[in-house]
C-alpha cells in the first residue's frame, strides 16, 4: 500500500493520554495538506500516529483540529520509556505505507525517536524547525535558525522519503476548524522486530515540579549575558516573585550558570513562551532566542545597546542597564503594591502546551 | 568485571568568544569562520570526562573520534591532554556538506574500523548545529542499541551498564547490553581541568588521521550528495513591533513601565 499523499503527525501518549503538541501539528499538517492538494490537484489526508500499549481515549478531537485518520499500533511492549520499540514499529509502518510527510513533535521522546526513524528508513530530518511551508515545487520547507542564529535557512529533502521535520511544543498553535463530520480510525497489531531486547528499563521516577512552567506563565522575565552577574540575575528573580512570573534564560546566560537550569531557556534548543508579558534584559536578540519569544504579548527589552537586534521584536525599548532597571522596577512594583500576598492573577498565557 | 573500551565522539565547534565575529557571506551565503577558533562542543566534554571515569573504576581504554577539517587535530590534541589515550580524526574533502545522517554514516564506518569497541559516548547536541540527531543515527548504523540524555552511567556486571536518563520531569534507569551508544547531558558530570602533564603525555600518544580510503564507508550516503537534506534559501526574520522608546532616569523608565504592565492585565 502507498500513501504517498499522507501526512503523519506522530502522537506521544503516556497512561491513556496524549501530548497536546500533536494537534499544534496535525492544526499546521491540514495547512501544508490543503495547500499541496491546491498544487497537485490530488487529496492530501493528514493522519495522527499513535505508538502505544493501547488506544488512547478522546484522541477522535483530533479531528476537529484537521486529522483524517487515526492509525493506532498496539503492542503491550510499546510502553513509553522504550523509545527504541516505538521508533522500531514507526519505520516499520513507514516503509509500509509510505507517507509523504511524517512530523514528531520534539519533546525529549520525540527527538530520540525521530532521528531513529529516520536513520532506519534513510531518510532527511529537519530538528527543532520554527515553521514549515510548502513551496512551489510542492516540497516541504522546513525553517531552521542558520548562520550562529543571524537568519532562518530553509532545509529541503528533495528526493528521499518521506520529508521529517521535528517541532517544540507551542511554535504552532492548535486551532480547531469548523467541520463536520467524523475520523477514520485503523488499529494495527505491529511486529516487534527480533533482537530488540538489550534494553530494559529497571526504574521510572516522575517528578512533580511545583513552580509554574515558563511555557504556562503569564510574565516572562527573561536574562540574557548582558545581566552580568548572579547577584544581578537574583533581581530578576525577584521581579518574577513580585509578578507572578518565571524567570527565563538565553544560552549564555545558563552557560553562565546564573539560570535556574536547561529547562529554562528559552529558543530553538529550549522552550517556546508566549506570555501576556515578557521582559527581557541584556539579551542581543539571535535568531536562537527570537524563536522562542517572538508570538509573546507585551515584549519589553533593556539593553545597553542602542542597536540590539532584539529591539525590532520588541514593542518597547529601554536603551539602559540591566541592573539599574531591574532595580528600579522592583522598587517601583513594590510601591504600586504588587507582590503583597500575590497569587491571585498568576493567569496562563495565550500559547500553554498543556502538555499530556 | 572487565575492561571497556569507550570511543568518545567530539565535534569542534566555533568558539562561543568569537560567535559576534562569525559573519555570513552576503553572496555565497556561507558563514565566515575564517580566523574563528574552534572549541570542544561543550557537551563532549561531559562525554570524555565519563569515558574517563568508566576507564578509572573499570580498567580499558579511551579513544576520541572527530569528522572535521585537518584543523582538529588540536582539539583532538586537547582531549589527549585531559586524558584519552588515543585520537582519531577523519577528513576528507568528500565528507563536506554531510547532514546528520551521513555525519554518522562516517563516523559508524571508523567505529566498525577501529572494532572491538564496547561503548560509543557523544554529547546530547552539540552548540553549533544543535540537531540532537548523530548519537541515535550513530546507533542505528552500527545496529546498537543507544539512548539520549544519560545523566549517570554505571558499569555492570556480564557486559551491561546502568544508564540514568533525565527527560523533563521524568527520571527512567535502563540496563543496556553492550556494545551500545550513549550521549550524556551537562549534569552528568564536570570536565575535568587540563593538567601541565597532561599536556606532555598527549604529545606522546597516537593521533591518527584516516581519509575516506581508510573507512568502510557506505557510497549512497556520502557528503553532500548522499546527504538527503539540503540547504535552501535564507531569510530575514520579520520584525513585526514598533519598538516605541521609554526614556529617562530608571525611576521613570520604571514607572512607565508599571503602566504598561497594568494595562496589559498583569494585577498585584
Ligand atoms: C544550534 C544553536 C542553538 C541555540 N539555541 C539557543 C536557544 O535555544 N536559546 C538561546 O537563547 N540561545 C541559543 N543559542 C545561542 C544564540 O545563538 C545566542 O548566542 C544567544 O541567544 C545570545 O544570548 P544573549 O543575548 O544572552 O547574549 P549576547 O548575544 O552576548 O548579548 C548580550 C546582550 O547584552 C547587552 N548588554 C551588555 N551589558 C548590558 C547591561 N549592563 N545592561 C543591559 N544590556 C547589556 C549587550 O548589548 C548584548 O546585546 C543557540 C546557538 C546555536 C548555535
Ligand atoms: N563531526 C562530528 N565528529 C564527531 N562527533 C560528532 C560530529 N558531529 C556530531 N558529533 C557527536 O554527536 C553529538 C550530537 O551532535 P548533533 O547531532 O550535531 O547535535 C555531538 O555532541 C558529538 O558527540
Amino acid at each position: 500500500m502507498d500513501n504517498r499523499n499522507d501526512i503523519w503527525v506522530v502522537v506521544e501518549s503516556s497512561s491513556g493520554a496524549y501530548r497536546k503538541v500533536a494537534l499544534e501539528l496535525i492544526s499546521r499538517a491540514a495547512g501544508l495538506a490543503s495547500r499541496l492538494m491546491e498544487l497537485r490537484g490530488t487529496r492530501f489526508s493528514v493522519w495522527a500516529v499513535i505508538t502505544g500499549t493501547a488506544t488512547v481515549p478522546g484522541a477522535e478531537e483530533m479531528y476537529r483540529f484537521g486529522a483524517d485518520g487515526i492509525m493506532t499500533a498496539c503492542h503491550p511492549r510499546l510502553e513509553e520509556h522504550r523509545t527504541d520499540l516505538h521508533a522500531a514499529v514507526l519505520a516499520s509502518l513507514v516503509e509500509e505505507r509510505g507517507p509523504e510527510i511524517v512530523l514528531f513533535g520534539a519533546t525529549a521522546w520525540g527527538s530520540e525517536v525521530a532521528p531513529t526513524v529516520a536513520a532506519r528508513v534513510k531518510t532527511g530530518l529537519a530538528a527543532h524547525c520554527v515553521d514549515l511551508r510548502i513551496n512551489h515545487r510542492g516540497l516541504l520547507v522546513q525553517l531552521v535558525p542558520a548562520f550562529g542564529g543571524k537568519v532562518l535557512g530553509e532545509i529541503l529533502c528533495p528526493v528521499r522519503r518521506p520529508q521529517m521535520a521535528s517541532v517544540r511544543p507551542g511554535v504552532f498553535r492548535a486551532e480547531p476548524l469548523d467541520r463536520e463530520g467524523s475520523v477514520e480510525t485503523l488499529v494495527l497489531q505491529p511486529v516487534i522486530p527480533s533482537g530488540m531486547d538489550r534494553i530494559e528499563v529497571l526504574e521510572v521516577q516522575q517528578r512533580e515540579s511545583s513552580k509554574v512552567p515558563l511555557e504556562e506563565a503569564g510574565v516572562v522575565i527573561a536574562g540574557g549575558w548582558g545581566v552580568g552577574s548572579r547577584e544581578n540575575w537574583q533581581l530578576l528573580e525577584d521581579l518574577a516573585g513580585l509578578l507572578g512570573g518565571t524567570v527565563g534564560c538565553t544560552r549564555p546566560a545558563l552557560d553562565e550558570g546564573w539560570a535556574g537550569g536547561e529547562d529554562t531557556m528559552i529558543g530553538v534548543s529550549g522552550k517556546t513562551v508566549r506570555p501576556k508579558v515578557y521582559l527581557g534584559f541584556g539579551i542581543s536578540g539571535s535568531t536562537h532566542h527570537v524563536v522562542g519569544m517572538k508570538d509573546s504579548g507585551l515584549v519589553f527589552s533593556v539593553n545597553t545597546n542602542p542597536e540590539a537586534d532584539i529591539f525590532s521584536f520588541s514593542d518597547l525599548k529601554v536603551v539602559a542597564d540591566a541592573r539599574a532597571v531591574a532595580s528600579a522596577l522592583i522598587e517601583g512594583l513594590k510601591a504600586a503594591g504588587y507582590g503583597a500576598g500575590r497569587l491571585a492573577s498568576i493567569g496562563g498565557g495565550p500559547g500553554r502546551d498543556g502538555s499530556v | 568485571m572487565s575492561a571497556i573500551r569507550t570511543v568518545v565522539c567530539v565535534k569542534p565547534v566555533p568558539s562561543p568568544e568569537y560567535a559576534h565575529q562569525a559573519g555570513m557571506d552576503p553572496v555565497t551565503k556561507t558563514l565566515v569562520r575564517q580566523g574563528i577558533p574552534t572549541v570542544i562542543n561543550p557537551l563532549d566534554k561531559n562525554a570524555l570526562e565519563a569515558a574517563l571515569q568508566i576507564r578509572e573504576k573499570q580498567g580499558g581504554e579511551v579513544l576520541v573520534l572527530s569528522m572535521a577539517p585537518p584543523a582538529a587535530v588540536e582539539n583532538l590534541r586537547e582531549a589527549l591532554a585531559m586524558g584519552a589515550d588515543g585520537a582519531y580524526l577523519l577528513s576528507d574533502r568528500a565528507f563536506a556538506g554531510s547532514d546528520t545522517l551521513a555525519t554518522s554514516m562516517v563516523l559508524a564506518s571508523a567505529v566498525k574500523k577501529l572494532g572491538a569497541v564496547d561503548l560509543v559516548l557523544t554529547g546530547n547536541e552539540s552548540a553549533d548545529g544543535g540537531t540532537a540527531q548523530v548519537s541515535a543515527q550513530l546507533g542505528e548504523w552500527l545496529g546498537w542499541p543507544h539512548l539520549m540524555h544519560a545523566c549517570g552511567i554505571e558499569p555492570g556486571e556480564d557486559g551491561h551498564i546502568a544508564v540514568d536518563t533525565a527527560r523533563d520531569n521524568c527520571r527512567v534507569k535502563y540496563r543496556v547490553k553492550l556494545p551500545a551508544v550513549i550521549s550524556v547531558v551537562r549534569n552528568i558530570n564536570s570536565p575535568r581541568f587540563i593538567s601541565i602533564s597532561g599536556v606532555i603525555a598527549a604529545g606522546k600518544k597516537p593521533l591518527v588521521r584516516w581519509t575516506g580510503g581508510d573507512l568502510p564507508l557506505d557510497g549512497d550516503f556520502l557528503g553532500l550528495e548522499g546527504s538527503p537534506t539540503k540547504a535552501g534559501d535564507i531569510h530575514r526574520p520579520d520584525p513585526a513591533r514598533r519598538c516605541e522608546l521609554l526614556e529617562g532616569s530608571p525611576e521613570e523608565v520604571a514607572a512607565a513601565m508599571i503602566e504598561k504592565i497594568k494595562s496589559a492585565g498583569i494585577q498585584w
